[in-house]
């Protein structure tokens, strides 16, 4: 009871509550699907189920985990794997850039908020239009998506090997995902040529570099395109500024 | 380098990126260039996922044009404001349905 009444005030300060919630979930059924994907993939790899649930619960990032996985299976050494686990892992680091004015984490709650610091709810959180619509957004997705991400995965764990993914369509599942999270931020002339740039440089490396690598390197070009003084750049609403100082109230 | 070891190093590993990036400086995030920087890299490591998903497998060249149609009708559905669940159903969906019928 004193729950809903402490909830309605929040629900009159927040209107988009109820669509952000639904996209956090229509993005967790996702995860479970690909979750399940990923039990099935890395289980034929040969882990153990405790070292495949293991990743899902304490890595948390999808790419990173298929990378490692996808090398391994490959036949690649260790350290091959590690490599490319934390390559890829490495963009989520940027990620703390545009969330930290936004979540503001202090002291212990630092270290259970980076968990959950991935494209999903990075992606979630910054489009929002207002910082408690972002830490709704951000928790929301969070939450479901390392329950159903986890739950997915034991599923395909247990299931293994026997099923075709590919056949299911499944791995159409995550550029799908991606290009929807994405999908906002190309309304920006400056997005659509960032977009391009990362394209053209990842196509560029896949047969030169190791499996990862073109992935970072295209970081490179949301780097220079964010250093360059373009003429546009007086255009770009400096968001996470205006959060930081609302967030302080 | 055991396969436990190896789990472990990267789950820490990961973590600990993670939460470098919660930590860091107020200057640095005060900074507008960096404001700028972090605004674009989602933009730039998605579309490189995107592509590497649909078009690299390890370090070769690939291309299965029913992935490619399951994901454009999906990009459709995006275009015409569909939510994010119908493009991952459709997409899906779309994939299967061209597989199971060539």
């Amino acid at each position: 009871m004193s729950m809903i009444a402490a909830a309605r005030p929040h629900d009159d300060a927040l209107p988009e509550r109820g669509e952000i919630a639904r996209a956090a979930a229509g993005i967790a059924l996702y995860a479970g699907a690909f979750g399940f994907t990923f039990g099935a993939v890395a289980t034929a790899a040969r882990l153990g189920i405790l070292q495949v649930m293991a990743l899902s619960a304490v890595l948390f990032s999808g790419a990173s985990q298929f990378a490692l996985v996808g090398v391994l299976a490959a036949g690649g050494p260790a350290v091959a794997a590690l490599a490319a686990a934390l390559l890829l892992g490495s963009r989520n680091a940027f990620y703390g850039l545009p969330l930290t004015p936004l979540l503001r984490p202090g002291g212990l709650r630092r270290l259970w908020t980076a968990q959950f610091v991935i494209d999903e709810t990075t992606a979630m959180a910054v489009a929002q239009r207002s910082p408690r619509a972002a830490r709704f957004a951000f928790w929301a997705t969070g939450l479901a998506l390392l329950a159903l991400w986890n739950l997915g995965t034991l599923a395909g764990a247990l299931v293994g090997s026997g099923i075709n993914t590919s056949a299911f369509g499944l791995d159409a599942a995550a550029p799908a995902i991606f290009l929807a999270l994405l999908w906002p931020q190309l309304s920006r002339e400056r997005g659509r040529a960032v977009a391009l740039g990362a394209i053209v440089v990842t196509l560029a490396l896949v047969t030169i570099t190791p499996t990862g690598v073109p992935i970072i390197a295209a970081a490179l070009v949301a780097v220079a395109a964010g250093v360059m003084p373009a003429r546009r750049a007086a255009h770009l609403p400096a968001r996470p500024a205006a959060h930081r100082d609302r967030g302080r109230r | 380098m055991s396969l436990w070891a190896t789990i472990l190093a990267a789950s820490l590993g990961c973590y600990g990126l993670k939460l470098a990036g919660l930590s860091l400086p107020e200057s640095v995030l005060a900074n507008p260039r960096v404001q700028r920087i972090a605004g674009l890299l989602p933009v730039a490591m998605l579309s490189a996922l995107i592509v590497s998903d649909l078009f690299a497998s390890g370090r070769h060249y690939t291309a299965d044009w029913r992935l490619l149609a399951g994901v454009a009708v999906g990009a459709v559905a995006l275009w015409r404001g569909r939510s994010l669940l119908a493009v991952f159903v459709i997409a899906i969906a779309v994939t299967a349905l061209l597989r199971a019928a060539t």
